[in-house]
Formats: C-alpha cells, structure tokens, sequence
C-alpha cells in the first residue's frame, strides 16, 4: 500500500460522505503542555493549570475520566484554591510526563479508587500556587502590599475594591515568581469542595460530541480487527486468506503476535473479511480446560492448608471445641469487565515516532510498552487519553494488550500507517484479563452462648500481581498475592481465633483487576458466613454484627445509618426480605441493605439501601453516582454473570450470554454519606462489594436457602 | 447509491447496502454520537430513530434508511435545548457516557408516545438500553422530570 493510495483512497472517502455533512477529524483536545511557551496570552504557573486571556481556566487532569467522575473532582480542588469562576474551568487530558505521575504509585494511572485522595494535595497546591502568582501580579500593578488584595470568583480585589480579573492578570502574573510556600484555605471557607457541583463533561456526552477512543479519526485513517485465538495461549499455525483478501476495502492481512490482523478501508469491511479468513491454530495445554473441572480442583485443594495470611490464636483448636459449628464453600466465577466501549487503540506509526489514541488508565506502562514495540525511544511516543467508555480496571493492563497489539498491527502494515483497532464486543468478552475465579472454604464456630470463637477462611484463586511487573512491588515480601485476599485477611469481627490461608491457583487464563478487585469475592464470602455464624448463634444478623464490631466505629457507623435508613426493624411484606453487609475497601467504610422479594425462583431487588463513609469528600454528588453504580454492578455479578470454558473455549459472547442488569431489574437505591474528618478514601469501588452477600443475605430471609454461589441460582442453593 | 436524509441533510451514499446503518452513520458519515456496544441488537447504544421510529442501527442494513429521515444524536437538538438534554443535565445523569446518546434517542420516542410515563412505561422502552455505570436511577429521574419540563412548556 503506498501512501499516494492512501491518499486517493482517502479523498474519495471524503467526496462520496459529503453530501451535506463534513468529516471531521477527531482529535480530541490534548494538551500540549510539555513543549508549550509562556504565550501573551495564557499564563502556566504549573503542570496542571492554564488561563487564558479569555478568562478560561483549564485544569489538566492527570487521571482518567472513565466514568467516575474526575475531569469534575479534582478541577473542584483547584479551582477552591484558585478562587476560580466555576463557570469558566474547563479540563484536559494530562500527556504522559512524569509530572502527572500518581503521587503514591509513581507512575501516570487511574485505579484502586485513588485520584481524589492521591490529589487533595496536588491539585489544591496548583490552585493556590496559581492563585498567589495573580495575586502578586495585581499588587505590583497597584503598587500595594499582596497581603491587602483578596480573591473572589476569578478576580483579585485590593481593600479599595479595585479589581483586575484573571484574565486581565495573564502577562503581569507569568513573570512572577511560583511562592516557596502556598496557604491552603480552611475548609471552613470551602466554596466548591464538599459540594454536590455538577459535573463539568455532561452537555458532551448528551449530543455525541464527547470523543471515546473508538470515535478518533485521523486523516488516512484505516481500521482493522483482528482474528486473535480461540484458546488462551493458541497459535496462528496457518491461515488461508484468499477469499478474504480480494474483498471490498481490504488493505492488508498480516500476523501479529495474538492471531490475523485484517485491515481496510472501514471497520464494517474488515469484520467482513475476517470471517472469510480461515486459519489453523495450535490449540496449545489449554485445550482441554473447563470451568467445571477446574472448580472440583479447588474444592480438593480447599481440603489440605494453604500459605498462612492471618493467624490471630488458634483458630482450629477453638473449632473443636465450639459449641456449634458451621462450615460453608462459597464459589464465584471468572468476571468480565464489559465496559460499553469495546476496547480500541487508534496509533499513526511513522518511522521516527508514534502516536496513540485511547482510553487508558495506566498511560506510563502503555508508551513504555508501545515504545518498546515501535523500536523507539519512550519520548518519541505520545500517547493521548480520550474519554473512556467505562474502565473499571481493564484499560490498565500490565502488559497493555490492546496498546501493544495496535502498534504490532501498525508495524506489521509498514510505516507510515494510521491505523484503529476495533474490538467486537465478542472479541472484548473473550479477550481475557477477567475478574479471576475463587473459591472460599470457611469453618466457624460459636461458644454455648453464641458468641463466635473461630472463623478458618482457605482461599482458592489465581493471583492478578503473579508475573506482572508489579508483583515484586506488590508483595513486598509477602508469600501472597495481597490483591486475593484483601478483605479477608483485615476481617474486623471480635474473634478470638482466625486463620486464613490461601491457595495460589495457577492457570492460562489471563486475569486483572476488576472494579473492587479482590473485595469483589471476600466481602461476599465473609458477609454470607457472618450471616450464617448470626443463623448459629440465633441471633439478628445487623445485631450479631454490631455486638462484634464495637471496636471499630466507622464499620459501626456505616452499619447503623444503612440499617436505620433501611429500618431495618420494621416489618416488609410477606415474600419480601432484607439483607446487610459492611466492608471496608480502598480507604471507604460501605453498608448496605437489600430488600428482594422472591418469584418463582427469580431474585428482585427492590431497594437498597448504601451508607458510605470516606472520610472527607469532595463531590457528594459523585460520591452518590458511584455508589448507585457501584452497587448495580455488583448486583449484576451476582444476579446474572459468569464466565465459563469447556475445551478451553469461553462460551460466552455477548450480553445475552453474560447480561448487564437493565432499567426494569434496576432497584431504587439511596445513598446516605457519614460526615467526618477523616482522611479522605476511595469512592468507585467500595460501593461494589457489600451488593452481592446483602442480596444473597435478603435472599436467605426470603426462602431460608444459603446462597454459596455466585450468579444466584436459586435452585443449587441449600 | 442510497439516498436518505441524517438530522434533515439530505445524504446520497455510494456504499454496500447491507452495510449496517451504525456503520455508514460513523465510518461514512463522521457522526459518531451513535456508539457501538454490542452488534447484535443487545445493548441500545446505538439507537438512532428512522421516521421517527427507535431503530438499533447496528444491526438495521443500510438499504433500510433508502427515502427515510434518520435522527442521530446530533439531530436531538442543535443546542442541548431537548427537556431530555435539559433534564439529563439537571440530574447528572451520565457518567462514562458511552450508552448515553442511546438512552435518549429512546427516551425521546418513550416521550413522544407517552408524555407523562409512569415507572412501568420507562423500565418497558428502556429495557433495551444498557448502562454499565449503572446510572438508571438517574435516568428513570431525568425521563420523569422531563416530561414535567414539557408538560409546563419549559424548555422546547
């Protein structure tokens, strides 16, 4: 393919589409900070902040806006600082630099609930950092003292009430020196911080001019997708594209590292093209994999002790001597993530560099590892962050798959290319990375008076950090991968004796972080089994908790408001139930109460009822979305999905074999914030864990069954 | 050649006729408020309307547009002025955003049909749409207080 081709191709294109409507090229606005001049007319005190002449404030945001709502939270903490017109801030997409690092994680990422917390600091001393250097301009230009000048609404004010606006301070306040030291405001003061502001990137996603990743568009732009293997660790052993090659639009069919990339004109002909290719693979050790088998596995290896994680007294000796005991097997599948964008990577590869559009949350990993493909040096690839079609840890992935494949397609083409690759929904489904499956074996046991003596949790899991780069920072030593049994091995509950151990699975089948991540299986476990100890000891499940929980009053705290919001005491209608959960995740304090009724074996949700407590926040409004969504997604795990493999194959492909709970399946939720000091903590993933055992739990006081397995599947229950 | 109009452009495409509508609407046309989510007709993001009708483009051919009206997202409204835009936007319904272009082009024909709908009305014409985010509280909300914005001729 040459590039003049290209080039006829693409005025065609643009000739034949024109019949009133214009292409646009989409490119969404990237900041280019990084080479950017002091101009007249914009004034960059720092790495996260530009005003312009025109009196717009931009906030460079150095996170992902995948849903959660950040492109709005932390332009909040600068613009507090700033004393900014909030009707003037706007936000960016951060490049990759090292200066938008995550403070705690030393590199450019989204995840495990961090930007607001991981921001407070950065983004209020970029605010007030800026805030002084106007400030020092309107003083010099008054010939006043600084300490006399105020601040209010985008505008320097001195006691006289003269007042210069920002916009006006831009080239007076870009020669100012940056203070050594700035004075954050006294949250007293707050004016944004705290609030429930509406969110700054609505109107553009209600008229379609939001641009995801899959909505880039360059202008010699072609798309591929591409034939990936069957089988997890499947080899391209030969393929016959003759068929598929003279059809309309295809530009090139080559190999790259996953299977057969096929490349045209247009999206529509190259899956066209694809299904006409037909190829060979070696199906590799995973051919014969099941789900099925692979859970009797973990039920036998559940049966002899794992790598120790928590021993608090003897757990074992107390369980023979417990008054009554109990023992449970809880089961959960593998998960897929199911963002509503398909996952998709647009890359212009050219001999001496490389761009790349996509909706990442890991952007340093992703150009080191595009970098390392392309042959070039990281500074000579920029990877540009579009809106993301939802994230909830997929798009950070420790090998970059969807990155590194889409320069592999790129290269395998020949520079200059630019091209996108789109993945099917099936492709996305079955592409990987899942939510791993896990198992939970727990004994416990209480005294003559129902107080518990001792709880042995065994887990059986694959472990996500297990040969990624981070496994060494992860572990820190550890004999275990944190990241499975994180919200086990912190189990707050007043018992004696505890052990859990962990059993590491090792299986071809790539797994990650999804949305609450390990809490996505604990939380479900522990809270169903403290519901059980509650059935053993006779006593009321909220009353059980709180009695075990005294010493840990911000578990109390959420427990006792969603229990009183819920009322929980008060009767429900025949064939109606509640159920409650508490866990602490990612710096959060979450509870909440179902209500589901239950019709001939179908589970409703009719309400829950979500309390959180994360400390100082900034965005109720926010915090009330996430933990509405965090609460459906967890409700979706555990009313309807699973993933599952017979001869290595996953057998499901789309949302009619893995379904999203929709509108009509869709509780009423309410969310109730405990106000405090506390240190600020996560709000997109606590929302998720405490859904599932609070179903399953209301589902028990419905029909007296024990649910032990997820999906809920009403029949296999005991 | 298939000829139709988008948001009231009159369009005379020279494009394979089986080719679904989603496909010619985003590849061909570079509108790409309709998103694509699942192919089969599964998820509703990318619902578009043809003579004034909910269809799911991804898997409408494009013949099926010939002498018709398509509405995109992008034709709602020139200027987010819709009580559905108004009312997405007074309760911050969206957050990835994505299935959202979807969800009002529905709810726009939900409205149409019936102007003050009750709970059981939007779970009914919504139920083809999936939101991920899970932000359907939110939407039954917003349908709601639209229907009130119109009701009292608010916005337009």
């Amino acid at each position: 393919m040459s590039a003049g081709m290209e080039r006829r191709q693409f005025l065609k294109f643009s000739v034949a589409a024109s019949g009133g409507l214009l292409i646009g090229f989409y490119l969404p606005g990237v900041s280019t900070l990084g080479s950017a001049q002091q101009s007249a007319n914009t004034f960059l005190p720092n790495a996260f902040v530009r005003i312009g002449t025109d009196e717009r404030v931009t906030v460079i945001v150095n996170h992902s806006e995948m849903g959660q709502g950040v492109y709005t939270s932390l332009p909040m903490l600068l613009a507090e600082e700033l004393d900014a017109d909030w009707t003037k801030v706007g936000f960016e997409s951060a490049p990759v630099d090292p200066r938008y690092n995550h403070p705690a994680f030393g590199m450019q990422m989204t995840g495990g609930s961090s930007s607001v917390w991981s921001g407070l600091e950065q983004f209020r001393q970029a605010g007030g950092a800026a805030r002084a250097m106007l400030i020092a301009a309107a003083a010099q230009q008054w010939n006043t003292d600084a300490t006399t000048c105020r601040t209010d609404s985008g505008a320097v004010f001195d006691r006289s009430n003269r007042k210069l606006t920002y916009g006006q301070l831009v080239a007076a306040a870009a020669t100012m020196t940056p203070p050594a030291h700035v004075e954050l405001k006294d949250p007293k003061t707050f004016k944004l911080i705290g609030k429930p502001i509406k969110r700054l990137d609505t109107a553009e996603k209600l008229n379609g001019k939001a641009i995801f990743g899959i909505d880039v568009k360059l202008p010699r732009m072609l798309t591929a997708v591409v034939a990936r293997a069957p089988i997890f660790g499947a080899k391209v052993r030969s393929f016959d594209d003759s068929k598929a090659r003279s059809m309309p639009g295809i530009r090139k069919i080559v190999t790259v590292p996953s299977g057969v990339a096929v490349i045209a004109d247009s999206f529509w002909q190259a899956k066209m093209a694809r299904e006409a290719l037909r190829i060979e693979w070696d199906e590799g050790a995973m051919q014969s994999f099941g789900t099925i088998q692979m859970m009797e596995e973990f039920r036998q290896r559940a049966k002899s002790p794992g790598v120790s994680v928590r021993n608090d007294g003897d757990a074992a000796s107390a369980l023979s001597h417990a008054a009554k005991k109990i023992e449970a097997v809880y089961e959960v599948p593998y998960l897929a993530h199911l963002m509503m964008e398909p996952l998709n990577c647009v890359v212009d590869l050219r001999p001496d560099s490389c761009e790349v559009w996509t909706g990442s949350q890991f952007q340093t990993v992703d150009r080191a590892n595009a970098a390392n493909v392309a042959g070039l040096p990281a500074e000579k690839v920029q990877l540009h962050t579009t809106f993301l079609g939802g994230g909830f840890g997929r798009r950070a992935n420790p090998q970059s798959d969807f990155v590194v494949e889409a320069v592999h397609v790129a290269k395998a083409a020949g520079a200059p290319v630019q091209v996108k690759v789109i993945w099917t929904r099936e492709d996305d489904m079955q592409g990987g990375w899942y939510r791993p499956a896990f198992l939970h074996a727990i004994e416990g046991g209480v005294d003559a008076n129902g107080n518990p003596v001792s709880w042995k949790s065994r887990l059986v899991g694959q472990s996500i950090m297990a040969g990624t780069p981070f496994e060494a920072m992860m572990l820190k030593g550890k004999a275990y991968d944190p990241a499975s049994v994180e919200g086990i091995d912190d189990l707050p509950y007043a018992i004696p004796n505890v052990a859990v151990e962990y059993h590491k699975a090792d299986i071809n089948v790539p797994v990650q972080w999804l949305r609450s991540v390990g809490h996505s299986h604990t939380a479900f476990a522990a809270e169903c089994f403290i519901d059980e100890l509650a059935g053993l000891a006779q006593k009321d499940p909220y009353q059980f908790r709180r009695e075990l929980l005294q010493k840990h009053p911000r578990h109390l705290g959420v427990l006792d408001l969603a229990a009183e919001k819920a009322g929980w005491s008060k009767p429900l209608p025949k064939g109606m139930g509640r159920g409650i959960a508490v866990h602490f995740a990612f710096g959060s304090y979450s509870a909440h109460v179902a209500e589901v009724s239950v019709t001939d074996g179908k589970v409703r949700v009719h309400r829950m009822v979500c309390a959180i407590d994360c400390g100082q926040y900034v965005n109720p409004g926010i915090i009330a979305a996430q933990t509405e969504g965090g609460a459906i997604f967890g409700a979706s795990a555990a009313l309807y999905q699973e993933l599952t493999f017979d001869n290595g194959r996953l057998q499901q492909t789309n949302f009619h074999t893995f379904p999203v709970m929709r509108i009509n399946e869709s509780p009423q939720i309410e969310t109730h914030i405990v106000e405090n000091n506390e240190k600020s903590g996560g709000i997109g993933e606590p929302g998720v864990p405490c859904a599932a055992p609070a179903i399953a739990n209301a589902v028990f006081a419905v029909t007296g069954k024990r649910i032990r397995r997820l999906p809920i599947r009403l029949a296999e229950a005991v | 050649m298939i000829a139709f109009s988008v948001n009231g452009k009159p369009i005379d495409l020279d494009v394979d006729p089986s080719t679904p509508l989603l496909w010619v609407i985003r590849d061909h046309l570079g509108l790409t408020g309709t998103k694509y989510g699942c192919g089969m007709a599964q998820c509703g993001a990318c619902t578009i309307h043809i003579d004034g009708e909910t269809v799911r483009s991804c898997v409408a051919p494009a013949s099926r547009a010939a002498g018709k009206a398509v509405t995109t997202i992008e034709g709602l409204s020139p200027d987010l002025s819709n009580p559905l835009q108004q009312a997405w936007l007074e309760e911050d319904v969206p957050q990835c955003g994505y299935c959202q272009s979807g969800q009002l082009m529905s709810a726009a024909v939900l409205l149409r049909e019936k102007p003050r709908p009750t709970d059981e009305d939007i779970d009914q014409a919504m139920t083809g749409n999936i939101c991920r985010c899970g932000t359907y509280p939110r939407i039954r909300r917003a349908i709601h207080r639209a229907a009130e914005m119109a009701a009292k001729g608010g916005a337009r």
